[in-house]
């Protein structure tokens, strides 16, 4: 008798990967999901943080698909696995710092790690040749395979048909006449399918799955990088580069200055890792200074951050200055005039 | 019975999921795990990761800026 064959999915929580799984599961094979979380990956970070937002409803998208799907999901912290893949990408980087393929091999590497610790027998991706103009074209799909050290048990269910035969669709675990032969950008066959498989709801895709390929948030983690004077960062980093305004007035330190109460709330959790700013004598945001700074640096962050308060018009703003060590004290500055803030410090 | 409490303050969405699935792991069927976290998120998502995965949300409330679900431990091969 033939055993119960089964397989990894990975699932992004977009619609690909959706049907996919879905595809396959239509087969009688077993699914699991896997979501690997790098710490770039847009979910609910920005949402749960600014106030505007919080009426929207939060979820996580890769846990909702699985459960429509009715099959399990792990969620795996590649935070610090991810790194030397970002830093130094083998296939380059996309139009900003994303570095789509060589993650897309990195993630198939770990799933096949997976299925052979765990005793799955193949993977399946949302894969759709055309798709993506770096990861997902007629090219890099083989390697992917190679790369990965998935070889052959790498099934795309949606483009499988456009593809050479997998071992999965050699050996008969899946029928390859059942599977699909997808291709270009066009997003009419997936929607077609969803339909067909009754899936109404799903998260709409188009590439703003990570942080990563968003030219704001890779210009400021590029600025970051060369701050430093290195790649390395930490998850605190790249949390921070996802929350308010963030302005260089010198290269030795960055005001991060919140837009909004979450916002605030959200970096006040920060307040021993940052001197902070906070306006008293009117309303205003919470700021952050990243950098070692010295007392006039502290002067200009102060006047940059009555800039963005209501006392903007007034010839002082008072502000309370709290060290790293929880000590305070208040200072009054004349805050800046927008022409006073040159463009080049806007990160 | 083993009751673990995470405390997840200003990790967001997912993950005080992930936390909670490493947590889970280490224990037995019937143990308790309270996540108390500050991204609303949670609210859904440890319930969505706990339906999914065979363990019960036994209470999930928001308590000030903090956000808490307590699940118990099911039979995940079931």
């Amino acid at each position: 008798m033939n055993r119960q064959r089964k397989a990894l999915s990975l699932i992004s929580g977009g619609l690909d990967s959706l049907l996919a799984t879905k595809v396959i599961q239509e087969q009688g094979i077993h699914v699991e999901g896997v979501n690997f979380f790098t710490g770039f990956c847009v979910e609910g970070h920005t949402h749960a943080i600014r106030k505007k937002d919080q009426s929207k409803e939060k979820r996580n998208n890769a846990l909702w698909v699985a459960e429509r799907l009715g099959i399990k999901l792990h969620i795996i912290d590649v935070i610090e696995e991810y790194k030397p893949v970002l830093f130094n990408p083998k296939h380059g980087y996309g139009a900003h710092l994303n570095p789509c393929l060589d993650c897309k091999i990195f993630m198939v590497q770990k799933a096949q790690e997976w299925i052979e610790e765990h005793g799955f027998d193949f993977i399946i991706t949302g894969e759709v040749i055309g798709q993506r103009p770096m990861s997902q074209r007629k090219e890099t799909m083989p390697i992917i395979s190679r790369e990965s050290g998935a070889d052959d048990l790498l099934l795309r269910p949606l483009c499988a048909q456009n593809l050479p035969e997998t071992k999965p669709e050699r050996e008969g675990w899946v029928k390859r006449d059942e599977l699909f032969g997808f291709s270009g950008r066009s997003r009419k066959p997936q929607m077609a399918l969803a339909k067909q498989f009754g899936f109404e709801d799903y998260a709409q895709p188009a590439g703003g799955c990570c942080f990563l390929t968003d030219e704001t948030y890779s210009h400021k983690l590029a600025d970051l990088w060369q701050a430093r004077g290195h790649k390395e960062y930490e998850m605190d980093d790249i949390m921070l580069l996802k929350v308010g305004r963030h302005l260089r007035p010198s290269p030795n330190y960055k005001v991060i200055i919140s837009r909004e109460l979450g916002e605030g709330n959200f970096l006040q959790g920060y307040r021993k890792q940052f001197i902070s700013l906070k306006t008293t004598s009117h309303a205003g945001p919470l700021a952050l200074i990243d950098g070692l700074v010295c007392e006039a640096d502290i002067e200009q962050a102060a006047q940059l951050v009555a800039r963005y308060s209501q006392g903007r018009a007034e010839e002082q703003v008072e502000l309370e200055v709290r060290q790293l060590s929880g000590e305070t004290r208040l200072i009054k500055v004349k805050p800046m005039l927008a022409h006073e803030i040159p463009k080049a410090w806007i990160i | 019975m083993e009751k673990v409490i995470l405390k997840l303050h200003r990790m967001l969405c997912p993950m005080p999921v992930i936390k909670v699935q490493n947590c889970v792991k280490k224990l037995t069927i019937g143990s308790q795990v309270e996540a108390i976290c500050t991204d609303p998120g949670v609210l859904n998502d440890i319930p969505a990761w706990c339906r999914i995965n065979g363990h019960q949300v036994l209470e999930k409330r928001r308590d000030g800026d903090e956000y808490i679900v307590l699940l118990q431990v099911g039979d995940e091969q079931q």
